[in-house]
């Protein structure tokens, strides 16, 4: 599977590829949304102000995994010099950098009806503001710096440096007293989750994270095809 | 395994990671008071330096029937099991503030048991269910 992001192979993935891929997407958020929207039940406190959650979830869970992807493309990239790991995780960047502030925004306003503020400077609201800083520095390294080259080797170094935030978000609603409430869905115990709303977050999630399958091999695409282009420049 | 090459960055990069983990260690060892969001009444219990002059903030679970509202103030026991703390607060609470759930009050101690709060935020925890469920464990426990 993972020869296929292989540089020469991601060419063949053709427009009426990626239609079939959105044919599903688009048939997995309706479910999802009707679902999450209507037919499961508001919760016992916070009444339907718990349906922001199946945004919210999944949108956060994408931006840290997008980092961690970029973290480990960084590693790849400065360590064994593999020439499509920079595509990979400039591909990755706006994805998660767009999902980081989808989930700080739905979370600003999931937090004012619950906990009586849109924000709070506790250590989970903080990391990610964190996070969302470094997304941005990494896009604005690649958007600035013009030499591939240098832009490339810090743009790794920043992707790798934001990659410590990443443990500090997961565990910070276990490390210390925070305001946001600890995981629902942990690998070790059942879910705090009924399953009546289990169902629909996991429905959101996997239209979420297809959503960004499809957005990333686009533009991973168009970042393989930009590199041809200008290999094929400087040789003339 | 590796050639000489790629085996000096994989130790530069092992060096940068050591590195960080010391800094970041060192960073929130010296935070560890700020990143605290609020303490529990055991912990102010605990403490030796409690400024009573300083915002801060303490949280934990709204004591059963301690709630005392009156017009435009309303007075509570926050309590984490262990110790407890009043708390006196004048204005209006989130609609999630009651009586068995989680809260986090700012404002000053006037002593280790007495808290006067200037804001109150309602703390969610990490159970979701729908009302029905709710109730039918509420029955099943009583």
């Amino acid at each position: 599977m993972l020869k296929s992001l292989f540089p020469n192979k991601i060419l063949s993935l053709t427009n009426a590829k990626i239609n079939v891929l959105v044919a599903f997407l688009i048939a997995v958020l309706i479910i999802g949304l009707l679902y999450s929207l209507i037919i499961s039940p508001a919760d016992y406190i916070q009444g339907d102000s718990v349906r922001i959650m199946y945004v919210h979830v999944p949108a956060s869970f994408i931006a840290l995994v997008c980092f961690g992807l970029i973290g480990v493309a960084s590693i790849c990239n400065l360590v064994f010099k593999i020439k499509f790991m920079p595509l990979l995780a400039k591909s990755l960047a706006p994805i998660g950098c767009t999902f980081t502030l989808i989930s700080i925004v739905t979370g600003s306003l999931w937090g004012k009806p619950t906990w009586g503020t849109w924000w709070v400077w506790d250590a989970r609201l903080t990391s990610m503001l964190v996070l969302l800083i470094f997304y941005i520095t990494y896009i604005l390294t690649w958007k600035v710096i013009d030499n591939f080259e240098k832009a490339n080797k810090i743009s790794s170094i920043i992707g790798i440096l934001g990659s410590f935030n990443l443990p500090v978000i997961k565990y910070s609603v276990d490390w210390w007293n925070t305001l946001h409430q600890p995981s629902s869905i942990t690998l070790t115990s059942m879910p705090t989750i009924h399953h009546t709303m289990l169902i629909p977050l996991v429905i959101m999630f996997l239209g979420m994270i297809m959503y960004s399958v499809i957005i990333f091999l686009i533009r991973y695409k168009t970042e393989v095809i930009k590199l041809k282009i200008n290999k094929k420049k400087n040789f003339k | 395994m590796f050639s000489k090459k790629v085996r000096s960055r994989i130790f530069f990069l092992v060096t940068l990671f050591v590195i960080s983990i010391a800094i970041i260690f060192v960073i929130f060892r010296s935070l560890e008071e700020n990143v605290v969001y609020f303490f529990s009444p055991t912990e102010i219990y605990n403490k030796t330096d409690v400024s009573y002059d300083q915002k801060i903030r303490i949280g934990g679970l709204v004591k059963e029937n301690s709630v005392i509202k009156e017009s435009s103030s309303i007075n509570f026991i926050i309590t984490d099991l262990k110790k407890e703390i009043i708390v006196s607060y004048k204005g209006l609470v989130p609609n999630l503030f009651s009586e068995g759930k989680g809260v986090v009050a700012e404002g000053k101690l006037r002593d280790k048991k007495y808290f006067v709060a200037d804001k109150i935020l309602a703390k969610h925890d990490e159970n979701y269910m729908p009302p029905e469920v709710s109730k039918a464990l509420e029955n099943s426990n009583n």
